[in-house]
């Protein structure tokens, strides 16, 4: 399969050496090993089901599917969810057996189910009650008791199981097992005493738990949140993609009364595969929070009070002015991997066209270099699912990208990939990993020399053959490499480099950046980082097309977000200081690693706005407060890792006076006296068009096509959109809640509606280089960046490794209750030799200390990582801190010495 | 709707499976013995359970995790694959159990009469064990001793057709001791072990089974070449 393949979006796969058979007389083709079921329902034949699941192993468990198949002893009744099309074969759906087999297996199912509809979650949207309806014998011979249990008990924080409506599919157990690799939920008992269950006192505590209760037939998982809230009737729709990480899981955005009440995952090949983490469904909830900001407010006598948004922003615009007159590079701009792209693009023309400042960054000292991000060619993940080999470079997927974990362990597990993992810890995917190489903080890409050019790696830990293992699985065919952050607590240089070193020595190596904010990938490319202007150009390469385009660009290239802070805080040489700060969704104070510096930095600014969504630890130092709309609240589009654009829906009216990030820009540059000249987010996505290289011919004609309901890999040349409409009709048994919403009446649509006349233009009609500059080259290769220099350990330090958690202090989590009750206090992990040495023994407690800071904290052991380096998980509680007080940025790695009490 | 019970906050997963600490030594050398007798390891699931039930009498949590960790499947896996079984319990048991079978031949030979009897004299109802530890009494499906009815097992091994009288004489021997040379302990499923095969060499029964597939495949050819 070409790379062009590679990165169609769920467009057709052709049937070409498939086999031929009959449906109920009817001629058609199935492809190779397909399930009946499947191929009928390609074919336009619905057979009735449970148990099968189109991205699960089938299992024949309920029979509803049950099918005339003809063979030498004539018609038998088979389940057609577990028979493959055979050439030749002819098979019946409709005759009176099948009728039979239909009415005698639901009512079966009957005899044991509480009918309970009126009361249960599922009701409306149930297969249960549908194709009862649709497949059942009307009439029921039962008339004695039936089954009671205990209800609901909760098999985790966020699922409860109502164990008499069960059907026995074992879709849940079956996606814990399979999808989940996490078989913590299994059939208990035998018979009709048979119930979904745990083991006692190990709930289900995956991070996928939430994808059970939509893959359930029937009301027997429901969701903490979502139990009792809503009827599906009563529900409003709009396809939409999760921006919780960049993972961008395309998801049905459910809402009533303008209150979200869930997301639901929606099933596109190249991503989600319908699957989401829990984390993205339930942070959802935020959106509804009684906290939201909703009005502009201003700091007056020492206290925010809300103020009209003319006047805040005046207000914004007197305090940019004043420190822009100095030098623009006193404004910085922090954060933008909440925005749209088309806020990120607004807010960046903003920054670097009209306040001529470059020091603007979406990412929060927790990224890596744009250039490096932005260059090294791209893989998507298809690409990644399946390559021969994929390099972890990063931390553990499973904290940080959820959805991306189970596209690779599903490719490590059932398919042909071999993971090569580089870290410092062990990860969830280490017992999935060919060979495993560990590596203490800023020796990556000490570890990637000795991979590529035979030396000896750092670590001498490594077991004799690993790393000749790992040479000849990066040496076979193609490779890619997930680069992105194994620790907070030493530069994001390090571990570039590494990557640069691996994109030296593998020329063919594709790259997928494993940078987990939201958006963050499309701020990127919208420019929101220093040295880089929209369309993934560097500064200088696209100054004269920037020129023409905005009319100014900065003149140097600005500083990053630790440079900014530590230029606020008066870190930095006399005269450099930066003195405004514009805080775009990011709070430095939990986000920044190093903790003490985003303090100072923020006390010391003479000038400091937030445009926030809720109340966060910065505005106690915000001058200005602007009110942000929030995901789902605002058409536009975002970009996920693989640079694939998604168009957003909007279902919900933001509260109060809040206002979406584009459109904060566009009146902010008006009260600097500039007119950007946008007045819908449609015509900032035109601009992007036209100006944004990267993006060119990715219209809005181009993003609203049916075709492109999988989002669009930019560079255009990467991606085959084709115009026609989905592939996959939507399995209302595997996607219960979606279909039955929009078989009610909702459709599906994005909210980024196409203007009629973008198609007519085309987007050549659009090219504003007629006459003027030429068009910049897009960024290619790893770029220049400086890496530090990190002295050898002494003997007597720890080096230490700060990783991240999915449920941790940040926003997204601790805006959401049934979240953020999930967030588990740290430990220290260390190695048990480290431990032994020190006489401190599990559970016990160590005392860590550098130049500034000390702690005491509870340790663990933990034999994955090397001698001497100790590992946290940022933004939990740790002690009575957390780890983000022992880290100082002054330093590229963080060096700590372990004292036992 | 009842209290919802408080649930641990998610856990990093184990990464690596932690070495069994409630099952004994000895028990630990034969579970890995039993282990190697299978390419998958998987499959030694429910020797083990047994195992489990011969150091404890019945199937314990502790000794469920421990299983999970030899064998690499979840608790929740070894508690949803024991809990079909009759013959292994999750629940403590008494140090006999007494199975009365009501199966249709026994039924007819007054297995009704003797069960309830039973439920009597021990004080308990089918399922339930003795205030002192001593017996569980069990209702049983047919047992395959039909032709002594009604037929009652004790720990699995026949004790013939008992009558009301004969069943409170088993019960008072049970509880002395007096039957203890024939009758061990609930869980105890052989006193003889096996050793045939267990102690063969790992790497000897993998060539034994490379062999026999060849030939398997052989005589599979031979018969399609035959059809043919
Ligand atoms: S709980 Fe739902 S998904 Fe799980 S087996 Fe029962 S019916 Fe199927
Ligand atoms: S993996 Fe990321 S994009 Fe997907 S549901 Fe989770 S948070 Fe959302
Ligand atoms: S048996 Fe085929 S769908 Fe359940
Ligand atoms: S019927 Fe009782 S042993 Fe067979």
């Amino acid at each position: 399969m070409g790379d062009q393949d590679a990165e169609t979006g769920g467009t057709d796969a052709p049937v070409d050496e498939g086999v031929e058979f009959t449906i109920d007389g009817r001629t058609v083709r199935a492809r190779k090993g397909e399930m009946l079921i499947a191929a009928a329902e390609r074919a336009g034949t619905f057979i009735p089901r449970f148990c099968y699941h189109p991205r699960m192993e089938p299992v024949g468990m309920c029979r509803m599917c049950l099918v005339e198949v003809s063979g030498p002893r004539g018609a038998t009744l088979m389940p057609s969810c577990f028979i493959e099309a055979a050439p030749g074969m002819e098979i019946v759906t409709d005759s009176a057996k099948v009728k039979k087999a239909q009415d005698g297996v639901l009512e079966f199912l009957l005899i044991n189910h509480p009918l309970d509809c009126p009361v249960c979650d599922k009701g409306g949207e149930c297969p249960l009650q549908d194709q009862t309806l649709a497949y059942g014998p009307g009439e029921s011979r039962f008339v004695e008791e039936k089954r009671h249990f205990e209800k609901p008990i909760p098999i985790s924080d966020l699922v409860l199981l109502d164990r008499e409506r069960c059907i026995q599919c074992s879709r849940c157990t079956r996606f814990a097992d399979e999808v989940a690799g996490e078989a913590q939920i299994d059939f208990i008992g035998r018979g009709e005493q048979i119930q979904i269950g745990t083991f006692p006192e190990l709930p289900f505590t995956s991070y996928f738990s939430g994808n059970t209760v939509q893959i359930c037939p029937v009301g027997a998982l429901t969701a903490t949140p979502y139990r009792f809230t809503a009827r599906p009737w009563d529900l409003d729709q709009v396809e939409s993609t999760c921006t919780t990480c960049s993972v961008g899981c395309r998801v049905a955005v459910q809402s009533s009364s303008n209150r979200l009440t869930r997301l639901l995952g929606i099933d596109i090949d190249p991503v989600n595969h319908g699957w989401l983490c829990d984390k993205g469904r339930f942070a959802a909830d935020a959106v509804n929070s009684e906290d939201r900001l909703t009005e502009p407010m201003i700091r007056k006598e020492g206290a925010l009070v809300a103020v009209s948004w003319h006047e805040a922003l005046e207000a914004v615009a007197t305090g940019l002015k004043a420190a822009v007159a100095e030098r623009p590079e006193s404004v910085g701009i922090i954060g933008g991997a909440r925005l749209t792209n088309e806020g990120a693009y607004a807010w960046a023309r903003l920054a670097k066209g009209v306040l001529g400042t470059d020091s603007v960054d979406a990412q929060i000292g927790d990224g890596l270099p744009a250039e490096l991000v932005l260059g090294l060619p791209r893989a998507t993940i298809d690409q990644a699912a399946s390559a021969s080999t994929v390099v972890l470079l990063t931390g553990d997927v499973r904290e940080e990208l959820p959805v991306l974990f189970l596209r690779l362990r599903a490719a490590a597990v059932d398919g042909d990939v071999a993971i090569v993992e580089l870290s410092p810890q062990a990860t969830s995917l280490t017992a999935h990993a060919e060979v495993s190489l560990r590596y203490g903080p800023g020796d990556a890409a000490a570890l990637v020399d000795a991979l590529v050019s035979g030396g000896t790696p750092p670590n001498a830990a490594a077991e004799p053959g690993a790393l000749d293992r790992a040479r000849q699985l990066m040496g076979e065919g193609p490779v890619v490499v997930i680069v992105g952050r194994p620790s907070l607590a030493e530069d994001g240089e390090l571990v570039a480099d590494a990557a640069r070193k691996l994109s030296a020595a593998l020329p063919e190596a594709r790259f997928l950046p494993a940078l987990r904010r939201g958006n963050v990938l499309g701020a990127l490319d919208m420019g929101l980082a220093p040295g880089v202007l929209p369309g993934r150009v560097a500064l200088e390469d696209g100054r004269a097309w920037f020129e023409e385009a905005w009319g100014s660009v900065p003149l140097a290239r600005g500083r990053g977000t630790a440079d900014m802070l530590a230029a606020a805080a008066g870190d930095q040489a006399e005269g450099s200081a930066v003195t405004a700060l514009v805080l775009l969704g990011a709070d430095p104070l939990t986000d920044f690693p190093d903790r003490r510096l985003a303090e100072r930095a923020l006390d010391a600014a003479d000038f400091v706005v937030a445009v926030v969504t809720a109340p966060g630890a910065a505005l106690d130092h915000a001058d200005v407060v602007l009110p942000a709309a929030e995901a789902h609240e605002r058409p536009g589009t975002t970009t996920n890792l693989e640079g694939r654009v998604f168009r957003l829906g909007q279902k919900l009216v933001p509260p109060g006076q809040a206002w979406p990030d584009w459109m904060i820009a566009g009146e902010l540059a008006v009260h600097l006296g500039h007119d950007l000249g946008f007045d819908s987010v449609g015509t900032v996505w035109d601009e992007i068009e036209r100006v944004a290289v990267s993006h060119r011919g990715i219209t809005r004609t181009v993003l609203d096509a049916h075709g492109a309901a999988d989002g669009v890999v930019a560079p255009l040349s990467l991606s085959k959109v084709s115009l026609a409409r989905r592939n996959a009709p939507l399995d209302p048994v595997a996607v219960p809640g979606v279909e039955s919403v929009e078989r009610q009446g909702a459709s599906l649509q994005a909210g980024l509606a196409a203007s009629p006349n973008a198609a007519a233009d085309g987007p050549e009609a659009a090219d504003p280089s007629d006459g003027g500059p030429s068009r910049p080259a897009v960024l290619s290769g790893p770029g220049e960046f400086a890496v530090p220099h990190v002295a050898p350990a002494d003997g007597y330090s720890v080096r230490l490794v700060a990783s991240r958690v999915l449920y941790d202090g940040g926003a997204a989590v601790a805006s959401v209750s049934t979240l953020a009750g999930l967030v588990a206090p740290g430990a220290l992990r260390a190695n048990p030799h480290d431990l032994d040495e020190l006489g401190v023994s599990s559970g016990g407690q160590v005392r860590l200390r550098s130049a500034t800071a000390s702690a005491v904290v509870p340790v663990e052991p933990d034999a994955s990582l090397p001698r001497k380096v100790v590992a946290a998980d940022f933004n939990v509680p740790l002690g009575d801190g957390t780890v983000a007080d022992l880290i100082d940025r002054a330093f590229p790695v963080v060096d700590l010495r372990m004292e036992s009490l | 709707m009842s209290e919802p019970t408080p649930i641990a906050p998610p856990r990093r997963a184990a990464l690596a499976p932690a070495a069994p600490v409630h099952l004994n030594a000895e028990i630990v050398v034969r579970a890995r013995q039993l282990i190697a007798l299978y390419p998958e390891r998987r499959s030694a699931l429910i020797p083990l359970c047994h195992l489990a039930q011969e150091q404890d009498g019945w199937l314990t949590p502790e000794a469920m995790v421990d299983i999970a960790g030899l064998v690499g499947v979840t608790p929740g896996e070894v508690l949803g694959t024991a809990s079909f079984y009759d013959m292994l319990h999750t629940e403590p048991v008494g140090r006999h159990v007494v199975a009365v079978c009501t199966n249709i031949a026994c039924l007819l030979g007054g297995a009704a009469e003797l069960l309830e009897h039973a439920e009597h004299s021990l004080g308990i109802g089918a399922g339930g064990t003795t205030a002192d530890g001593a017996i569980t009494l069990e209702e049983a499906e047919c047992l395959a001793d039909c032709d002594r009815v009604p037929c009652v097992q004790v720990n699995h091994r026949y004790v013939g057709a008992q009558t009301p009288e004969s069943f409170d004489q088993l019960v008072a021997d049970l509880r002395s001791g007096a039957r203890d040379a024939d009758i061990p302990p609930h869980g105890t499923l052989i006193r003889v072990r096996r050793t045939t095969g267990i102690e063969a060499d790992p790497v000897a029964v993998a060539e034994e089974r490379r062999l026999a597939a060849v030939a398997r495949s052989a005589r599979a050819d031979a018969a399609d070449g035959a059809g043919a």
